[in-house]
């Protein structure tokens, strides 16, 4: 039995590295879920099904019970979210991966403290040894981990819902932190040398508030690289679980998402030109204002519907840069009438999509594709770039970092040196926004008052509805 | 000196599993080396479903918890449903914003 199931374990194991491997390619990404899905339902029978030890049947019904209740409550959830929300949803789930393995450990904590129980368990990775300090550290890392991913989760689920939408920052918030995260440091070695199991609890509480601490600084505009760094945390907090364990799955799966997290991580502050330092530890928004004055930026044109759509009909390339304010307006589908009505006169439209237009890296894809927008004509931008000179209009809906030339030309701007849409040498700029508010980095964009942009105020799925009725007049 | 022949002592021991580690940190690179931008997201969320396999060592605790220990079997019943919970709502989150991507 014990043997099937370490081959169980080793298929679940391959499954995972097969489907993430299938998930970084557009083709056979959904396959690759599915691989992975499988591996994991099959690492679970297993190890409910090819127990060794006599279980009592209440204690199956248990295991049985929250699987059920789980499945259902995830299930419900993760079908019937709206595409935007979902950012949202992936913080949670990870949240819950973290408290899972945080509340493994306090367990094992107690086991070991109380009887002689876990020695079973944790024989074979460190024989002949009363207390296993090897044992004793992973239930103690696990513990750590997951609860600062676990909280650091639920803050960042609330900033992105919009709860806390202001960074909360506490006078040297970066040295409070660092010394806090020693003393959690520190504890956990000083709970090495005591016993009492009530401590435990007392770095559970230590932890969860170090999570706190952690992302309750950051600004919201970075959430999506907290969300991806903590998700690593979580699987390197399940690769403990697995040590402790000496369970090759669980081993796989946690530092197969620790490794391949933190360099998704590193490759989202990439696209952004943030280093991961200055996510952690820098202040976005804070201090360097533009020293520009409204004065010197020049006056803001305005341009109605009817002239929108006359420009529109008339141009031979129209490019479209989706951002979150167009998913939030719930706009999706009507910008893919307007493309479609457009193409129909013969216009060519493309969409510029900036890597990070929405809310994560990829997330505009998943919001257009949702609306049916074909897959081809969505342009990454190095690609779209060259094309901007040979544009007629560019209708921005709902995004602004992405487009302001500030990340060129103000070294004191946050984004300064983040790569952006070249939308100013097209011929004609059409703005779409509700009011006059900073985007959401809060910083001022310089090109509301370049000479060839015009701003179309409104909401946007109310502002494009009467463009497309507009042309269809035409 | 005790100190430091104690934590060789861990390496020979865990020596197996500290070169599977290192090999499992590589693959993880490997794996996501090379992936375009605009699948960072799935990937990010089918990554969170898979270090859901925590879950295994909740039922493996739950397994091994003495029927009469209530605070162990109630922490325990918790680890198990945050964890599928964390299971199945990556996965099926992560189907959902595939399936678009499949549909063309």
């Amino acid at each position: 039995m014990q043997s099937l199931l370490s081959i169980i374990y080793l298929i679940g194991s391959v499954s995972f590295i097969m489907g993430m491997k299938m998930m970084g390619n557009a083709k056979t990404a959904r396959k690759g879920n599915l691989v992975g899905a499988a591996g994991m339902t099959l690492a679970i029978v297993g190890t409910i099904v090819l127990h060794e030890d006599k279980v009592s049947p209440v204690i199956y019904g248990l295991i049985l019970l929250a699987i059920l209740i789980g499945t259902i409550i995830g299930w419900m959830t993760a079908k019937k979210v709206q595409m935007t929300k979902m950012p949202e949803l992936v913080s949670i789930f990870n949240g819950m991966g973290g408290a899972c393995a945080a509340l493994i450990s306090l367990i094992e904590f107690n086991h070991v403290k109380n009887t002689t129980h876990i020695m079973n368990v944790v024989e074979h990775l460190i024989p002949n040894q009363p207390i296993a300090p090897g044992a004793f550290f992973c239930i103690l890392a696990g513990l750590v981990i997951g609860s600062v991913s676990f909280s650091g989760s639920i803050i960042a689920f609330l900033k992105l819902n919009g709860t806390l939408d202001k960074p909360i920052r506490l006078p040297k918030y970066n040295i409070v932190n660092t010394i806090f995260l020693i003393g959690v440091v520190a504890f956990s070695a000083y709970l090495f040398k005591v016993e009492t199991p009530v401590l435990i609890y007392v770095l559970f509480a230590m932890a969860l508030l170090y999570g706190v601490m952690f992302v309750l600084p950051i600004g919201g505009a970075d959430m999506p690289v907290v969300i991806s760094l903590l998700n690593s945390f979580t699987g390197v907090a399940a690769a403990f679980g697995g040590f402790l364990y000496g369970n090759y799955v669980m081993l796989t799966g946690g530092i197969l998402v620790g490794s391949a997290g933190t360099l998704l991580t590193i490759v989202m502050c990439e696209a952004m030109n943030r280093p991961l330092f200055n996510v952690i530890f820098g202040a976005f928004g804070g201090g360097a204002a533009s020293a520009t004055s409204t004065s010197e930026k020049g006056t803001i044109k305005d341009i109605s519907v009817a002239d929108t759509a006359t420009l529109m009909n008339y141009s031979k390339r129209v490019v479209i840069v989706p951002g979150y304010g167009l998913a939030v307006a719930q706009a999706q589908h009507v910008i893919h009438e307007l493309e479609m009505i457009l193409e129909e006169r013969g216009v060519e439209v493309k969409y510029a999509i900036h890597p990070v237009a929405g809310r994560m890296p990829g997330h505009m894809n998943v919001l257009l594709a949702e609306a049916n927008v074909d897959y081809g004509k969505l342009v990454e931008m190095d690609d779209i770039n060259p094309e901007f000179p040979n544009t007629d209009v560019v209708l921005v809906v709902g995004a602004n970092d992405v487009v302001n030339p500030a990340a060129k030309t103000d070294p004191s701007s946050p984004i300064y040196g983040m790569p952006i849409l070249d939308v100013e040498n097209a011929k004609h700029i059409i703005i779409n926004k509700r009011s006059m508010n900073a985007g959401y980095a809060g910083i001022d964009n310089l090109l509301f008052y370049n000479p060839k942009n015009s701003m179309l105020f409104g909401d946007a799925k109310k502002v494009l509805t009467e463009l497309v009725a507009e042309l269809k007049t035409m | 000196m005790e100190y430091i022949s104690s934590i060789l002592n861990l390496f020979s021991e865990n020596e197996k599993m500290i070169y599977f580690v290192i090999l499992a940190i590589f693959v993880g690179i490997e794996v996501i080396g090379g992936v375009p931008s605009i699948l960072h997201t799935p990937l990010m969320s089918g990554a969170n479903a898979i270090h859901g396999v925590v879950i295994v060592g909740a039922i493996y605790v739950m397994l091994n918890s003495d029927p009469e220990n209530y605070v162990s079997l109630a922490l325990g019943f918790l680890a198990v449903l945050l964890g599928t919970l964390n299971v199945v709502g990556g996965f099926v989150v992560t189907d959902r914003m595939l399936e678009m991507f499949k549909k063309k």
